[in-house]
C-alpha cells in the first residue's frame, strides 16, 4: 500500500471529523456586529436641536458605561421606544443620542412629544456615524463602556424585556 | 390506503436491497458456482419498480391533496394549481428523498437489467455495491424522514408550499439534478466493482462511460435549469450567487467531467487506470455530500430546508460508510493496479491529463470555499465566501484549462509534435491578442472578463477545428458530440463574460408616465395596479419599454404576496433579444413625487448577451446526448456484427460438417466478428 493513496481519506476523515462537530455545537442564528469591543470611532456631531448640547466620542470617555441610541424624529418605532429610554433615564442610565437625518424642529417636536431621555443628541444628517459604527437601522442602541468601546448592540426598538437586558449588559462593561 | 401501500413498497424495497446486496456479494466471492448469485440482478430491478411506485403513490396522494398524510398537510394547499400540487412532492425534504432513493433504485434497476459486457464477478460485485448504497438511503428514508407518516388527526387545510417553489423551474430542475447525482451511483458502483475485482481495464471503461455520460448530460442540464430559475424567479439578476447549494451542484458535475475524461482515455489508451477509479468514487461522493450539506444545516443557504442534526448526523454517518469505505478500499487495492501505458506531455492523453488535474482544482477551490466557513466557525469565527474568492481562484485554473481544452482534441494520441499543428495554434493565439486589444481599446473592463471574452472566441474557433480536412459526412456522431460540447462551453464562456463586462443596471423611483433610460432602452411607467392570482395577490407594474425608435413591448413585472404560506416574491419581467436581456423587477412603494403620484422603486438591467450562458449549457448537454448516441450506434453496429458473424461462423460449421459428410475438404472461410472499434 503506497502512503500517497491514503491522502483522500486522510481529508475525508478530517472532514467528517470537522462536520461532526459542528453538528453536535448548538447553531447560532445571530451574527454579532464586527464592531463589538472595537474602540467607537471618532466623531464630533453638531447639537442637532437648539437648546441641548452635541456628541462626540469624548463625552463616552470616564465615569459610567454609557448608552448610544440611534434615532430619528421620522421613524415610527422610535416613538414605541420612547416610554422605556425613559426608564432606563430613571434607572440613572446617561444615553446619548444621534438623530439621524433630522431637522431640529422636527426633533424638539419629537422629544416634546415622547419624552427627552437624552443627555446630548447629535445630528448625524448624511447617517456617517451610523455607518462607521455599522448600524443598519433606525433605531439601534449601543452600550458604550467608559473607555469609549462598543460593548453591545441591540438592533430595533428598545422594548419592556430588552431594559433589564441593557441594564445587565452595562453592568457587564463596567 | 395510499400511504400504507407506499410505506409497504418502501420496505419490500429495503429487503430487496439486503438481497441484492448479500446475493451479489456470494456471486463475487463464488462467480457463477454460487447458486445465490442469480438474485441480484432481478432483486435490482423488482426494487426499482417498487421504489418508483413508492414515489409515484406520494405524488398521487399530492395530487388530491391528501391531509392526512403530514408531509401533504405541510407542504401542500388545495387552492394550489395542479402542476404545483405535483411539484410540490419534491419541494421538500421528505419527498424530494423519495425522488433521491426512487432514482437510485432507477439507476440500479437499468444497470442490473442492461449491462451485460462485464466479467459476472464484477458485475456482481458492482451489484453487491449499488444494493449496499441503497440500503443505507431506505434506511435514512423510513427511519428519519419518513415521507408516508400520517396525522392523528387528518388536518383541515394544508400549510402550502413556499411561493418561490410555486415556479414550473421546479418541475424541471430538482429532479433533472436528481437523476444527474443519484445517476453517478452507478459510476461509484461500477468503479468500487472493478476495484474490488480487480478488472480495470480500457472494457470495463467502454462500460463505465455511457453510464457516466448520461448522469452529466442530465447534471448539466439540471445546473444549467437551476440556474436560469434563479436568475428570473429569484428578481436579483444574477445566475450564479455560489451559494452552498449551487456549489454542491457545481462539485459533482466537476467530477463527472473529469470522469469522463479520463475514461476516454483509459477507453481508448488503457492508461489512468487508478485515477478513473479515484473520480468514480469522488463524483458520487460529493453528490452525497452535498445531501448531507443541504439537509444538516450545518452550513446556511438559501436553499437548506431540512435543519436538522439528527437527519444530518444520520447522512453524516452515511457518508462516512460509502464515502470512508470506498477510500478504504481505494487505499488498500490501488496499490495493485498498474498506472497502466505511459504517453508524452504532448498527446491528446497529455491534454486530457492537464484538463482533468485543472478540473480537480477547480473542484478543490469550490469544495473548499464550501467548507470554509464550517472550518472556521468550529474556531468561533463566522466568514461569508463569495465570489471574491470563487472566481478568481476559479479563474487561476479555469484559463489554463481552457487554453488546453482548445489545444487538446487537435493533439494526436499517444505522441504529438507542436510543429504538426502550428497553424492552428498561431491562428488561436492571434484571435485571443486581438479580442483582448479590441476590448482594452473600447473600455475599462475587469480582466477576468476581458480574457473571458478572448478565451470564448478562441474556443468556439477551436472547437469547430477538429472538423478541418475531414470529410464533414464521415465525421463520428460521437465527436460531434464532443465538438458540440465544447462548443457550448465556449458559448456559455462568451455569455458570463459578456455580462460581467457590459450590463448596465439602473434602480430609480418612478411615478406612472416617468421614463427611465438603460443601455439604449427607453422604459416607461404606464400604470401600477394590484392583481390577484389563484392563491396570491400582487402589485403589479405596466411597462413601455423600447429599444430605440422601436414600437413599444408591454412588460408587466409583479410585486407578489402569497398567502399560503405568507411571502412576498418579485416576479421579474424580462424581454429576450437576440444579442441580450432587458431584466425589469418592481420593488416597493418609495413616497410620492411633487405632483403627489406614488412613486415605485424600478431596478432594470440590460444584459447583453446573457442568454449565450444558458444556451451554452444546453448544447454542452446536447453534446453528452450525441455523444452517447454515437456510441450506443457503434455499440449496436459492433453487437450486430458479432451477431452476424456467428450466424455465419454457425453457417460455416454447418456447411464443413456437411462437407466432411460428402468427403470434400473445408471451404477456409474466414470470419472476422467484430470490427474494431474506430478511434477518437
Amino acid at each position: 500500500m503506497r502512503p500517497i493513496y491514503l491522502i483522500p481519506l486522510a481529508l475525508f476523515l478530517f472532514f467528517a471529523g470537522v462536520a461532526g462537530y459542528q453538528l453536535t455545537q448548538p447553531k447560532m442564528q445571530t451574527i454579532p456586529s464586527q464592531m463589538i469591543e472595537e474602540p467607537l470611532p471618532e466623531f464630533s456631531l453638531a447639537p442637532a436641536l437648539e437648546n441641548m448640547p452635541g456628541a462626540s466620542r469624548s463625552d463616552f470617555i470616564g465615569g459610567e458605561p454609557r448608552l448610544l441610541n440611534i434615532w430619528a424624529s421620522w421613524c415610527l418605532p422610535c416613538i414605541a421606544e420612547a416610554p422605556h429610554l425613559e426608564r432606563l433615564k430613571e434607572e440613572g442610565v446617561e444615553i446619548i443620542g444621534i438623530a439621524v437625518r433630522d431637522r431640529p424642529e422636527a426633533v424638539a417636536d419629537f422629544l416634546n412629544r415622547y419624552g427627552n431621555p437624552y443627555t446630548r443628541v447629535g445630528a448625524d444628517d448624511i447617517s456617517a456615524l451610523m455607518l462607521e459604527i455599522g448600524a443598519s437601522g433606525v433605531p439601534e442602541t449601543y452600550v458604550i463602556d467608559a473607555q469609549g468601546n462598543i460593548r453591545y448592540q441591540h438592533i430595533g426598538d428598545v422594548r419592556a424585556n430588552t431594559v433589564p437586558l441593557l441594564l445587565e449588559q452595562l453592568e457587564n462593561a463596567r | 390506503m395510499i400511504a400504507e401501500l407506499g410505506l409497504a413498497a418502501l420496505w419490500l424495497s429495503t429487503a430487496l436491497a439486503v438481497l441484492q446486496m448479500v446475493s451479489g456479494a456470494m456471486g463475487m466471492r463464488d462467480g457463477a458456482n454460487s447458486p445465490f448469485a442469480i438474485y441480484a440482478r432481478p432483486a435490482a430491478v423488482v426494487q426499482a419498480f417498487l421504489a418508483v411506485l413508492a414515489f409515484f403513490l406520494l405524488l398521487y396522494a399530492f395530487a388530491v391533496t391528501d391531509l392526512s398524510i403530514k408531509l401533504v398537510a405541510t407542504n401542500s394547499h388545495s387552492a394550489k394549481p395542479l402542476i404545483y400540487k405535483l411539484t410540490g412532492t419534491w419541494g421538500n425534504h421528505e419527498g424530494s428523498m423519495l425522488l433521491w432513493v426512487g432514482v437510485l433504485a432507477l439507476s440500479g434497476g437499468l444497470l442490473a437489467g442492461m449491462e451485460r459486457r462485464l466479467p459476472e464477478k464484477t458485475m456482481s460485485a458492482t451489484l453487491a455495491v449499488q444494493g449496499f448504497v441503497a440500503l443505507g438511503f431506505y434506511a435514512f428514508l423510513l427511519l428519519s424522514s419518513n415521507p408516508f407518516e400520517r396525522l392523528p388527526i387528518p388536518a383541515v387545510e394544508g400549510g402550502g408550499l413556499n411561493p418561490l417553489l410555486q415556479d414550473i423551474g421546479l418541475a424541471i430542475h430538482p429532479p433533472t439534478l436528481y437523476i444527474g447525482y443519484v445517476g453517478l451511483s452507478v459510476a461509484f458502483s461500477l468503479a468500487m466493482g472493478a476495484l474490488i475485482t480487480r478488472q480495470v481495464t480500457p472494457d470495463f471503461a467502454k462500460v463505465l462511460r455511457p453510464w457516466v455520460l448520461g448522469a452529466w448530460v442530465f447534471l448539466t442540464f439540471g445546473i444549467t435549469a437551476g440556474s436560469y430559475w434563479a436568475y428570473y424567479e429569484l428578481g436579483w439578476g444574477g445566475w450564479w450567487f455560489w451559494d452552498p447549494v449551487e456549489n454542491a451542484s457545481l462539485m459533482p458535475w466537476l467530477a463527472a467531467t473529469a470522469l469522463l475524461h479520463s475514461v476516454s482515455v483509459l477507453a481508448a489508451r488503457d492508461a489512468l487506470r487508478t485515477w478513473t477509479i479515484m473520480l468514480g468514487v469522488l463524483a458520487f461522493s460529493m453528490s452525497m455530500l452535498g445531501t448531507f450539506l443541504v439537509r444538516s444545516g450545518v452550513l446556511t443557504s438559501v436553499h437548506a430546508f431540512a435543519v436538522d442534526p439528527e437527519r444530518g448526523s444520520f447522512i453524516l454517518a452515511l457518508l462516512g460508510l460509502y464515502i470512508g469505505g470506498a477510500l478504504v478500499i481505494f487505499a488498500l487495492r490501488a496499490g495493485s493496479i498498474s498506472e497502466g501505458k505511459r504517453f508524452t506531455v504532448t498527446s491528446r492523453e497529455g491534454a486530457l491529463v492537464f484538463n482533468n488535474v485543472m478540473l480537480s482544482a477547480i473542484l478543490a477551490i469550490v469544495l473548499l470555499g464550501t467548507l470554509y466557513p464550517l472550518l472556521t466557525e468550529a474556531f468561533d469565527v463566522r466568514v461569508s465566501v463569495g465570489p471574491p474568492y470563487f472566481n478568481p481562484a476559479g479563474a487561476i485554473f479555469a484559463i489554463p484549462m481552457f487554453v488546453v481544452m482548445a489545444i487538446g482534441p487537435l493533439l494526436r494520441w499517444k505522441d504529438d509534435k507542436p510543429a504538426r499543428i502550428q497553424f492552428e495554434l498561431a491562428l488561436l493565439a492571434s484571435v485571443v491578442i486581438a479580442v483582448i486589444a479590441l476590448v482594452a481599446i473600447f473600455g475599462d473592463y475587469s480582466i477576468l472578463a476581458v480574457l473571458g471574452l478572448a478565451l470564448s472566441i478562441a474556443l468556439a474557433i477551436a472547437a469547430l477545428l477538429p472538423l478541418r480536412g475531414r470529410n464533414i459526412r464521415r465525421v463520428p456522431v460521437a465527436t460531434w458530440g464532443m465538438i458540440c460540447a465544447h462548443f457550448g462551453i465556449a458559448v456559455a464562456l462568451f455569455g458570463m463574460a459578456s455580462e460581467s463586462a457590459f450590463t448596465s443596471e439602473k434602480l430609480a423611483a418612478v411615478a406612472p408616465g416617468d421614463t427611465v433610460e438603460v443601455a439604449g432602452w427607453n422604459i416607461q411607467m404606464e400604470s401600477v395596479d394590484p392583481v390577484a392570482g389563484p392563491n396570491w395577490t400582487a402589485i403589479e407594474a405596466r411597462i413601455l419599454a423600447a429599444r430605440g425608435d422601436e414600437e413599444p413591448t408591454i412588460l408587466a413585472p409583479q410585486s407578489r404576496n402569497f398567502w399560503s404560506p405568507p411571502q412576498p416574491t418579485s416576479e421579474s419581467a424580462l424581454i429576450t433579444r437576440w444579442d441580450g436581456q432587458l431584466y425589469v423587477v418592481i420593488g416597493d412603494q418609495a413616497g410620492t413625487d411633487a405632483n403627489g403620484n406614488n412613486r415605485w422603486q424600478l431596478r432594470v438591467w440590460w444584459k447583453p448577451f446573457v442568454t449565450f450562458i444558458w444556451y451554452g449549457g444546453l448544447l454542452v448537454a446536447f453534446g453528452g446526448i450525441l455523444s452517447i448516441a454515437g456510441r450506443v450506434r457503434v455499440d449496436l453496429k459492433r453487437r450486430k456484427a458479432v451477431e452476424m458473424g456467428k450466424e455465419r461462423r454457425e453457417d460455416m460449421d454447418a456447411l464443413a460438417e456437411g462437407d466432411a459428410i460428402d468427403g470434400k475438404g473445408g471451404t477456409g472461410g474466414n470470419t472476422s466478428a467484430a470490427e474494431p472499434e474506430p478511434a477518437e
